[in-house]
């Protein structure tokens, strides 16, 4: 029985199946939640009430909401280009999705253990990008187009400065593998030894650009409701919308989860003694979700050129010039080797 | 091993680290403001490399596994390069500021584009040839651009880059053909692979090689971006385009041909010397009907690559030595015309038609004069100095056994000597119409006074530059 | 047929047909989109041999920044396509000539190369076997260490490039107002503010 599983094809195809099927279920489910969740939070800093209506304490809002936009009819704008106009939608959520591949939840619990996982992200989130242009010009409409228009030079300028800070810390590891660079950060100081502090300024530059690159809050812009009505998703209703809106949500999760793999030491605990394990990596996820829901009541929404000017000329020279000094702090092993991780972990 | 391989390329680090340093300090500081003060400085630094190459001799060496080879060919070429970029950077310089092109990228460019250059002519594999090779196009193409409101001169970029885009396109087509059949895009590599005679697929790259290369020699039949490009770019970069990529080019070309076919040299000397033939023939009749004096330098430095190409065809030591002293003069004489050209105004507006020339003698007796010395050096009447650079060539074409050729080139410069001699009955016995202004351009008119009078007093030893040619031409081949 | 066999005509059906459509698609934008279909096809196919990093490397720039700059192109540019076409279709015989001729060379180049003499010695890896030593980490040591000179020549070509573009295209206005961000930032509120207290019904 094992064997059919590990040595024919179909058996290999299926178990294949079934492992992203475990992934992207609970993912799903546990993304209702969170959509709840950053709701309430939002309505509890404005002390709202928020959803409360549907199930306990409103619990089964997001599942009321998902009913409510696939049953809504399709509406196809006069002149649009259908197949591209339902493409990108998919698109936009299937990219968020198979990101998801190369995320560790504990040691060895990932679908891909690829040694290029760090790169496999960064390439996947700059095809996010493709879902917007599409969803876009396909809409064959001015301000879905102007809003696309903003919201990829957005993805692109931001995607910039999420690789350099990367690189910072791929440079410590060694290795362009989560676990490697999870590994490199375990050590008998618990959460002291994480990559937190040793690379604190890009901590702070990835989050920052994690909420631009994701169109969260304050930097929303192409959609800022008050401008734009609602950028390249104008158009969009009924599923469509719900898939846009789900794969926006997943690349928010995910960038999430990069933050907790990259900063906060994935699945290891924080407190030397303690076992690590899966339920580590999801606490960390959920407190960064947090914030990010915490930024998005508390911030006022940024000016376009702003945004732009502290994209290419803060993070990215800030960036750059962190790297190099990285690579020089690494090389030397200066500061006890807490750049040079190569040696102990990875 | 980095440390001594990075001390061999010195010279070049220096001069891009100057770049950057400029273009960060430019842009901190008053910007367009500093570009005179930049020239300056490139010129002195530019100076200062080249007596530093030039002083520093030692045997041959390579870095970085081969790819790049300091030698005394290597020298030779890169101190020509050096200095005749100082000197137009220095003649152009009130041009540019009188038209209002005075940009701190342009000093920069260029520098960056000697780079090129220098790492052009110590190219020790089929890579860093084309690194070095793209460096000084792209800087190239956009120094060509430099007065971007004018059609002419955009054009005159656009041309460059398209055809430059071919070029290097054929170029890499022969160079993956000869990786594929030597194994190895190393020259001496490839040297060995062709031992014994080179097989089909050597040839064929070889070829595409040298077709891509005649491209920017400006070697006709693939010339026919010279005249525009000259026409529409501004002059001072015109002239730098007759000037120092020039010898980098050719410097390449020999290279090439010695450094990794040197033996095969039955394989490319016909195809050489074909060239060389149609650029003197095309070059020398061509510019019979030309009226804008640029066009004329254009079709004037086609024929004079024809010669140098001469030189290359001879296939031996004597062939390159003659070639690196053809260069050599070509340079100086050219300095010499464009630091004229580039003092040509009329009601403070610069001029290019040869029709401006009409009358000069009488009003400007010297300068007049120091032209008339020039355009006979160009079209190489004894006892110029442009008479040794032909001489030398056309012996070395005689010693290896290519007597036809050297009889075409005979009658080749008999044409062209035409055109040359129209300027000078122009500026003798013309009538005047519209007179030119009394040039201003002080920094122009030294550059054309020095260049005439070393076409009159090198006649004496050349000052000594055949020994130091023979000398760099002996590193190459062997 | 295994899993990997499968994978393969997969990848590479579809980066054919890709590439087909590209050149029969009426729509300029569903050309560039097929093109990025044909390249992430192409990086399938790289995986499979094992070349993960070049995989990537081929996503990130090709689809990443270098597609998404033909897409804004084609979506921006008031392009007359069919004009285009009409003009191009004039040039067909002489392309498919050339064309014919370039195939044949390259044919005969092959042939004699795959039957020259000492073709084995030439086919020679430059870097160690994937079980030795992973491709990101003999990509690194080859071209930071091996042809260092033309990594950091190809860093200035970009170099000027930049300073190319920039030069060609920046137009400095001076006929405008300019913000000064750090002044905005530092602006202090007692300064820029006065507070009065108003009397109701006085007036200032």
């Amino acid at each position: 029985m094992v064997e059919f599983f590990t040595t024919t094809g179909l058996g290999i195809t299926l178990l294949t199946v079934g492992q992203i099927l475990l992934l992207v279920v609970p993912l799903l489910v546990a993304l209702a939640f969170l959509m709840y969740a950053d709701r309430k939070i939002w309505a509890a800093v404005q002390m709202r009430r928020g959803p409360n209506i549907v199930g306990a304490f409103g619990l089964l809002q997001s599942f009321a909401d998902f009913l409510k936009y696939i049953l809504k009819e399709v509406v196809f704008p006069a002149g649009a280009d259908r197949a591209v106009f339902l493409l990108a939608p998919m698109v936009s959520l299937v990219m968020a999705l198979i990101a998801w591949a190369v995320i560790p939840f504990d040691d060895g619990w990932v679908l891909a253990d690829l040694n290029v996982a760090v790169l496999y992200v960064m390439a996947i989130s700059s095809l996010e990008v493709y879902g917007v242009i599409m969803g876009g010009w396909a809409s064959n409409s001015k301000y879905p187009f102007l809003g696309s228009l903003r919201s990829a030079a957005q993805m692109i300028s931001y995607e910039v400065s999420l690789g350099l800070i990367v690189i910072g810390i791929v440079i410590s590891t060694g290795s362009l593998n989560f676990g490697a660079i999870v590994a490199a950060q375990d050590g008998n100081l618990g959460l002291l030894n994480w990559y937190w502090l040793p690379h604190f300024p890009m901590l702070i530059l990835f989050f920052i650009s994690a909420l631009a690159e994701t169109n969260r809050p304050p930097f929303d812009l192409p959609e800022a409701e008050s401008e734009l009505v609602a950028g390249y998703q104008v158009e969009y209703s009924s599923t469509p919308f719900l898939l846009f809106m789900i794969g926006e949500l997943v690349a928010v999760v995910l960038m999430c989860a990069l933050v907790a793999l990259l900063f906060f030491g994935g699945w290891l605990s924080p407190i030397p003694g303690l076992p690590d394990g899966i339920w580590w990596m999801s606490i960390k996820i959920l407190l960064v979700f947090f914030v990010f829901s915490m930024v998005k009541a508390i911030t006022p929404r940024y000016r376009y050129d702003q945004l732009m000017r502290i994209g290419w000329k803060v993070f990215l020279p800030l960036s750059l010039g962190w790297v190099v000094l990285v690579s020089f702090a690494a090389k030397f092993e200066l500061f006890g080797g807490a750049y040079a991780r190569w040696m102990v972990g990875g | 091993m980095l440390a001594s391989d990075l001390s061999i390329l010195l010279p070049e680090i220096i001069l891009a680290v100057f770049a950057m340093l400029g273009l960060i300090t430019a842009v901190y500081t008053s910007k367009d403001g500093l570009a005179p003060v930049l020239v300056w400085l490139t010129v002195a630094v530019f100076v200062g490399v080249a007596a530093m190459i030039g002083l520093s001799g030692g045997p041959t060496q390579s870095a970085f596994g081969g790819m790049f080879i300091d030698d005394g060919f290597s020298r030779f070429a890169k101190v020509v390069i050096l200095l005749s970029a100082a000197a137009i950077l220095l003649v152009g310089q009130e041009f540019m500021v009188r038209d209002d092109l005075m940009r701190f990228e342009y000093p920069m460019l260029i520098t960056l584009a000697a780079v090129g250059m220098m790492v052009m002519v110590s190219a020790g594999d089929l890579m860093t040839l084309y690194m070095g090779l793209e460096l000084q196009s792209l800087s190239l193409y956009v120094v060509a651009a430099l007065r971007r409101d004018s059609a002419r001169s955009t054009e005159a970029g656009l041309k460059y880059f398209v055809l430059g885009a071919l070029s290097s396109g054929l170029l890499l087509y022969g160079a993956s053909l000869t990786y594929g059949f030597a194994g190895t895009t190393l020259f001496s590599g490839i040297f060995e692979a062709a031992e014994g005679g080179a097989s089909l697929g050597l040839v064929f790259g070889l070829v595409f090689m040298i077709a891509g290369l005649a491209f920017k020699v400006s070697a006709a039949p693939f010339h026919m971006w010279t005249p525009d490009v000259y026409e529409g770019s501004p002059t001072p970069v015109t002239a730098f385009f007759a000037t120092a990529p020039k010898v980098a080019a050719m410097g390449l070309f020999a290279r090439l041909a010695h450094d990794a076919f040197g033996g095969v040299v039955g394989d490319w000397q016909q195809i050489v010397a074909l060239l060389a033939v149609f650029s003197m023939f095309l070059g020398a009749i061509a510019a019979i009907g030309q009226t804008d004096i640029k066009r004329l330098m254009a079709y004037s430095s086609i024929t004079h690559m024809g010669f140098a190409l001469m030189g290359l065809a001879a296939g031996d030591e004597q062939g390159v030595s003659a070639m690196l002293i053809y260069m050599a003069i070509y340079v100086t004489m050219n300095i010499g015309t464009f630091a004229f050209i580039l003092s040509m105004t009329r009601d403070g507006r610069h001029v290019t038609n040869i029709s401006a020339l009409n009358g000069l003698s009488s009003r400007e007796p010297v300068k007049a004069l120091a032209l008339l010395v020039l355009m006979f050096s160009l079209a190489g009447v004894p006892p110029l100095v442009g008479f040794f650079g032909k001489y030398a060539v056309l012996v070395a074409a005689v010693n290896a056994g290519l007597n036809w050729l050297a009889i075409l080139g005979v009658i080749a410069s008999v044409i062209g000597a035409f055109y040359y001699i129209r300027i000078v009955y122009f500026m003798y016995f013309g009538e005047e119409r519209e007179p030119l202004d009394p040039s201003g351009n002080r920094l122009a008119m030294v550059g054309l006074m020095t260049a005439a009078a070393i076409m009159l007093l090198g006649v004496f030893n050349l000052f000594g530059i055949d020994d130091l040619a023979m000398a760099a031409a002996a590193t190459l081949v062997n | 047929m295994g899993v990997v066999d499968f994978t393969f005509y997969l990848f590479s059906l579809t980066t054919v047909l890709a590439g087909l459509f590209v050149v029969v698609a009426r729509n300029p934008v569903h050309s560039v989109l097929w093109l990025i279909l044909a390249f992430l096809s192409t990086a399938g196919l790289f995986v499979l041999i094992g070349a993960e990093f070049v995989a990537m490397l081929l996503i990130i720039v090709y689809v990443g920044a270098v597609a998404v700059l033909f897409l804004f192109v084609v979506m921006m540019l008031d392009v007359d396509f069919a004009e285009l076409k009409a003009e191009m279709a004039k040039y067909v015989p002489l392309a498919g000539l050339i064309g014919v001729v370039i195939l044949i060379q390259l044919s005969m180049a092959f042939g004699s190369w795959q039957f020259s003499e000492g073709f084995d010695g030439r086919l020679g890896n430059p870097t160690p076997a994937l079980s030795e030593m992973h491709n990101t980490e003999a990509l690194g040591a080859i071209l930071y260490d091996r042809y260092f000179l033309l990594f950091q020549l190809a860093g200035l070509i970009l170099l000027v490039a930049m300073i190319g573009a920039i030069v060609l295209t920046l137009r400095h206005r001076t006929d405008i107002k300019r913000q000064n961000v750090l002044a905005q930032m530092y602006r202090d509120p007692a300064k820029a503010m006065e507070l009065k207290d108003v009397k109701p019904g006085q007036g200032l």
